[in-house]
């Protein structure tokens, strides 16, 4: 097994606030790995730290090691824009631009590679292919990206994110707003990402996480509690605190 | 007891009803007046008042062109200059930490509480001069800005441009605050979005934060647009006050609203009548704009679902 991500002694704090306590986890190459806990445990601020997203706010700050192909990218030599490319992100509500489906699918390619306008809309075209998007597009390219249905809009968002040809997908709640039959093609669409992309998802939804991810990782008031591979955390957890999440006794 | 409430209420809203007209009527008032006080204007020059250049009371004969196109090349000149400064420093006020922040913030709109004729002083006593003695020479002698369509080779601290740096400023605070608000309004997660896609902080304000507020940026510009179009006091210290037609950016001129506040005290007759049909040119412009404005203001709430 190839580690692609690695945390050591992980704290993050808001302020003052600690939300996350020496997280140590490690994240297995072109696997799905599903974070699940409950609300405001800090699995999404755990995913936040590993394209320093949240950095955008000044008060929000990491401590530790987030090793990304062994390289710890918490150190300031990092180039975020280049790790930002690597490390794509999907948000729990879709952020389509405010510009075309083709504008919104060519703006990464267009930010961090140079290419020819015959190469963009082959790149384009794959990418939306790639995210399952292409046949209900293909007709309206031009028309704006604000004007899709929720739930292609977010594959939209999943087609920018592997345009910009990332090595990671960041999936924070992907589902979590849009309507079960657009979730259903998300799911069988990651299904076909991981091939590509080592994909880590934040998911509220305990069906989905056992559905899709090849591990699982319990977080519970911001300590991993147990992490592994998902057909043992759903039947045979070693935790107590862990069964009693999954089973539903607490949430 | 019943019966009496009813009637103050009725009474009440006749009130509110009568006030709310009185602001429909006192536009349409002004329409009026200025139609009917320019009408020897209008009889004697047509539509030719628009296209004419020779202002000569002397002579009579009175156009309209020298004035209309002062007053839009200072305007142009003031959105050239205000607009990147408000949208870098909108920028920078939504962003930098809270105190900051909001002493910027309040700075910016003092801006606007500036009266316009400390600003004129400004501009006689301390631009005027410094544009004479530093920036034209800069631009003409070092830039050789002179060999450009409409720049003078010759300068004296007054004219269009002066008076457009002047408008700048005064137009600055009002784009400035409708921006901040823009940026400020930009969600959050789309922001996000944009730099988790590897977007620097001027490829996310210019491609995601511009674009996605476009329209009340429009809405801010044109409520810029509209002040310096009317702004009079100011721009009547620096701008020169000549009746020609302007042949580039550093001549004396005299925009619509100077010609107008010069030039009644001693006007009678057929250019009085002329003076009045300015003014009613200068407020459709404004009316214009002001509609245009709202309109471009109204459409970006409405797209947000407000």
């Amino acid at each position: 097994m190839e580690i692609k991500i690695q945390t050591k002694k992980l704290n993050f704090f808001y302020g003052d606030h600690q939300a996350l306590f020496e997280n140590d986890l490690i994240i297995p190459t072109n696997q799905i790995t599903a974070v699940i806990g409950p609300s405001g445990c800090g699995k999404s601020t755990h995913l936040r730290v590993y394209n320093r997203i949240f950095e955008l706010y000044r008060d929000q700050r990491a401590e530790g090691e987030v090793l990304i192909d062994g390289k710890n990218i918490l150190e300031p030599d990092v180039d975020v824009l280049e790790l930002r490319r690597k490390v794509g992100m999907i948000f729990q509500k879709p952020t389509p631009f405010p510009m075309s489906v083709f504008d919104n699918t060519a703006y990464p390619l267009r930010l961090h590679y140079k290419l020819d306008k015959k190469k963009i809309a082959e790149r384009v075209e794959q990418s939306l292919r790639g995210a399952s998007l292409w046949d209900e597009v293909k007709d309206k390219l031009h028309s704006s990206g604000l004007a899709l249905s929720g739930g292609q809009q977010q594959r939209l968002c999943i087609a920018r994110a592997i345009a910009a040809e990332p090595e990671i997908l960041l999936m924070d709640e992907p589902t979590s707003a849009i309507d079960p039959v657009a979730t259903l093609k998300i799911e069988e669409l990651m299904d076909t990402l991981r091939e590509r992309f080592t994909i880590v998802i934040v998911t509220h939804n305990m069906q989905q996480a056992a559905r899709i991810s090849d591990q699982t990782v319990f977080f519970y008031e911001g300590r991993i509690v147990e992490y592994g591979e998902t057909k043992q955390i759903f039947t045979n957890p070693a935790n107590k605190q862990t069964e009693e999440y999954i089973t539903g006794r607490f949430s | 007891m019943k019966i009496s409430m009813m009637k103050t209420d009725s009474c009440f809203k006749g009130i509110c009803w009568f006030c709310g007209s009185l602001v429909l009527l006192l536009t349409a008032g002004f329409f009026i007046q200025l139609l009917l006080a320019s009408t020897d204007a209008w009889k004697e020059f047509g539509w030719r008042f628009f296209i004419s250049s020779e202002w000569n009371p002397a002579a009579e004969k009175f156009g309209a062109l020298p004035s209309i196109v002062s007053t839009l090349i200072t305007t142009a000149i003031a959105l050239i200059f205000a607009l990147p400064l408000a949208f870098a420093a909108a920028l920078f006020i939504a962003d930098a930490p809270p105190l900051t922040s909001s002493i910027l913030g309040h700075a910016v709109d003092m801006l606007a509480a500036i009266p316009s004729v400390i600003y004129g002083m400004w501009g006689l006593f301390i631009l005027a001069p410094l544009m004479q003695k530093y920036v034209q020479p800069f631009m003409v002698n070092t830039l050789h800005m002179d060999k450009l369509p409409f720049v003078n080779s010759t300068y004296n601290g007054f004219g269009l441009f002066t008076a457009g740096l002047i408008l700048a400023v005064m137009i600055l605070p009002y784009i400035c605050a409708v921006l901040r608000d823009v940026v400020k309004m930009t969600p959050a997660v789309l922001k996000e979005a944009a730099y988790g896609i590897g977007c620097t902080k001027l490829e996310a304000a210019k491609d995601i934060i511009l674009r996605y507020g476009i329209r009340g940026i429009l809405g801010g510009i044109l409520i810029g647009l509209g002040r310096a179009l009317g702004e009079t006091m100011a721009v009547l210290f620096v701008i020169g006050n000549i009746m020609n037609m302007p042949k580039g950016i550093f001549d004396s001129a005299s925009t619509i609203s100077s010609t107008l506040a010069s030039n009644f005290a001693e006007a009678d007759g057929l250019q009085r009548s002329a003076l009045f049909a300015l003014g009613l040119i200068l407020l459709a412009m404004c009316l214009c704009i002001q509609l245009l404005s709202q309109y471009f203001i109204h459409a970006t709430k409405a797209k947000r679902g407000e």
